[in-house]
């Protein structure tokens, strides 16, 4: 896995996508899964809002109609690296390529009242944090006017405009996963002993589960 | 303690607990397709590994495949060229790590939710995963089934483990007998239009009640299927005697192994005195059939209902319902039943198997397909679907009313192979997802039971079932 970075501060500009239950089909359309490498889904995110025009996978950006109307075509919006947005986000398919599109596109960070449970999952494996906030916080938000934000992973902070500050919860171990870039194949593989000893025990007591093998 | 069935499931594969507070639990089952699984693989071979129980997977393609394909298609013949690199690379990597694999060619080729059940890889008290959301469909045999992703798909190649954290108890418990019409399609929708779909965010659901016990192993794959709709990414149904039934006629196991294995599935259920987190209960008998108007599918209604009005609604709602109706061409003021179908799509991991088709048959015996509808298709879900419904002469009843007779494969339940929408063509779905551009760019969906899309092809518009 690639180490994302080790900064422990993210700062940067808001994007904001004011709706409800924005599905993974969304974030990135069905078209593009037919890519086979994990990388390279920047000028797919959001395809549908993001243009005019029917895209296929291997067409650039600038081959494409663009929607001006939509945020992240809107100066400075198009190097935002911070997602602000409502109530579960990312539910629906369990695609993890809506994650590879967000991260490819460059954001770090998505700010929402709830996230669908896969996605959520997903984010921390390719060093995108999902940050949970209040639908009243949220709320709050997108009334103010954000200039850059700023995203403390130490602190579990996030602050603008000099006056705002929420604190948000996330469990430590996926907060480090993200900072470190650690894998999880590696991390597990030290528990080969268990897994051995657990498999061989359970072969003894329900064979019908290995009988085709 | 008492134990729920989740947790009894959980307790059962739990290796260990790590530092981290997460566990890691052993996976029995993983399915593979060939949309999440290339880069797993390839994650693999960078690693320098090999699968850690090949035996252990089932793999085959089902989300690229053309559905008009006939007898002597081989993958060559896929004309859509990346499609076809998605199914070659899942032939390649199941012949290089020697993984199992129904191919294109074999008659057992299907979606991965409809063919794993029926060819008896998915089993009782199994955990399963397959990175595919609508894993949750397994659930309905009493297995903790779970969609992962593509990182997670390499992990339990990898290590057959998943590193999880425990989700929340909620229990849905469904009582009473449905009105004429009215499917498990229709009780499910209900329920998504109840809880919402992010109302089983961080649960596993288990369904229950007197209506549960009732139905056939299809039927609950229907609902348990639906589950990551209303945001539970596990769904669960104890194990009971239909459950057994069903596993002793699809499953290869021998007498002594089914035997050994009964005493273990009769205690795949909820003690009496478990906690739930969550529970909900739903008198089924005065639900009429659904039909979704909107984008998502908690956007649902009875099928005669009027829609949510604009002005009755709070701020945040308004925005949504708003942008919902404009996409899917509704007027203030319109009806489901106002509105004229283009195309029909019966097919889906939700709603392609056998009983699905008879159903849907038996409303279209002796009728046609109605003038106004520009295409109608039925996809069975596998190879021994459409092998069984050939059998029952069903294939001849949808033809015969001028429906289309198709391979199996996910077509139409979402646009990455040939069979999609056209930009603003109304579709009549059994399918589970009516998200924006899901059947195709601009295409507008409306999910429904078997019964429902097959009543709208005949009379080009949806209603009254009774
Ligand atoms: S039928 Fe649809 S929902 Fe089911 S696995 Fe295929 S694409 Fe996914």
């Amino acid at each position: 896995m690639k180490v994302i970075g080790n900064e422990l501060q993210i700062k940067g500009i808001v994007a904001s996508i004011d709706r409800d239950n924005i599905d993974t089909d969304q974030i990135i359309p069905t078209e593009y899964l037919k890519s086979i490498k994990k990388f390279g889904f920047e000028d797919y995110l959001f395809d549908g809002w993001r243009y005019l025009d029917d895209g296929k996978l291997g067409i650039s950006k600038n081959e494409r109609k663009i929607n001006h109307e939509f945020v992240l075509n809107q100066e400075p919006f198009t190097q935002a690296n911070i997602l602000l947005t409502r109530d579960n986000f990312g539910c629906g398919s369990s695609r993890e390529h809506a994650v590879w599109a967000l991260r490819d596109f460059g954001i770090r960070v998505v700010i929402a009242s709830s996230f669908g449970d896969i996605f959520y999952n997903n984010c921390f494996k390719n060093g995108v944090l999902p940050v949970k906030l209040s639908k009243d916080q949220i709320e709050e938000i997108f009334k103010a006017e954000v200039g850059e934000m700023s995203v403390s992973l130490d602190s579990k902070k996030i602050e603008f405009n000099n006056t705002y500050q929420y604190e948000f919860e996330v469990e430590d171990n996926l907060l480090e996963r993200i900072v470190l870039g650690l894998d999880d194949v590696d991390m597990t593989l030290k528990y080969k002993n268990d897994i051995k000893l657990f498999e061989e025990l359970r072969k003894k007591e329900k064979p019908w589960i290995y009988a085709d093998e | 303690m008492p134990n729920t069935l989740y947790d009894k499931l959980w307790n059962e594969h739990h290796i260990k607990t790590l530092d981290s507070g997460e566990s890691l639990i052993y996976i029995d089952r993983q399915y593979l397709h060939e949309v999440t699984s290339p880069q797993a693989f390839e994650g693999l071979s960078k690693k320098g590994l090999l699968p850690w129980r090949l035996g252990a997977n089932i793999a085959t393609p089902d989300h690229n495949v053309p559905t008009e394909r006939g007898d002597s298609f081989t993958v060559e013949n896929i004309s859509d060229d990346i499609s076809k690199i998605q199914v070659v690379e899942l032939d390649k990597n199941c012949n290089k790590f020697g993984i199992k694999q129904f191919d294109i060619t074999s008659a057992n080729q299907g979606i991965v939710h409809v063919i794993g059940p029926e060819l008896g890889y998915t089993l009782p008290g199994m955990t399963i995963v397959c990175g595919d959301s609508h894993t949750s469909t397994h659930g309905a045999f009493g297995c903790l089934a779970m969609g992962i992703g593509t990182s997670e798909v390499e992990h339990v190649l990898a290590t057959q483990t998943l590193k999880v954290s425990k989700l929340l108890n909620m229990k849905v418990i469904f009582e009473g007998t449905p009105q004429r019409g009215v499917s498990s399609k229709d009780i499910v929708l209900f329920l998504i239009g109840e809880i919402g779909t992010a109302g089983g965010n961080g649960h596993a659901i288990e369904f229950s009640g007197s209506y549960i016990e009732s139905i056939s192993m299809e039927a609950r794959m229907t609902i348990c299927n639906m589950a990551i709709e209303a945001g539970a990414k596990v769904g669960l149904i104890a194990t009971d005697s239909t459950t057994i039934d069903y596993v002793k006629e699809h499953s290869p196991l021998s007498v002594d192994d089914l035997a050994l294995a009964q005493k273990h599935w009769n205690n795949l259920f909820s003690d009496k005195e478990a906690i739930f987190d969550k529970e909900i209960v739903i008198d089924i008998s005065q639900i009429k059939p659904q039909v979704t108007w909107g984008t998502s599918p908690e956007m649902v209604v009875d099928y005669d209902a009027g829609l949510p009005k604009l002005s009755m609604q709070t701020e945040a709602n308004k925005k949504n319902i708003e942008l919902a109706k404009n996409y899917m061409g509704i007027k203030e003021g319109e009806k489901l039943t106002d509105l004229e179908f283009d195309r029909v799509f019966i097919g889906s991991c939700t709603n392609s198997r056998i009983e699905d088709l008879r159903e849907a048959a038996s409303v279209i015996k002796g009728r046609i397909v109605s003038e106004k509808i520009t295409e109608a298709i039925v996809v069975p879900g596998s190879g021994m679907v459409k092998a069984q419904a050939e059998a029952e002469g069903l294939d001849k009843i949808f033809k015969d009313a001028g429906f289309i007779w198709r391979d199996p494969g996910c077509s139409m339940c979402l646009g990455m192979n040939p069979d999609q929408l056209k930009p603003y063509e109304r579709c009549a779905s059994t399918s589970n997802r009516n998200f924006e551009g899901r059947q195709g760019n601009l295409g507008r969906t409306h999910l429904m039971s078997p019964v429902m899309a097959a009543y709208t092809a005949i009379n080009g518009v949806i209603g009254d079932l009774s």
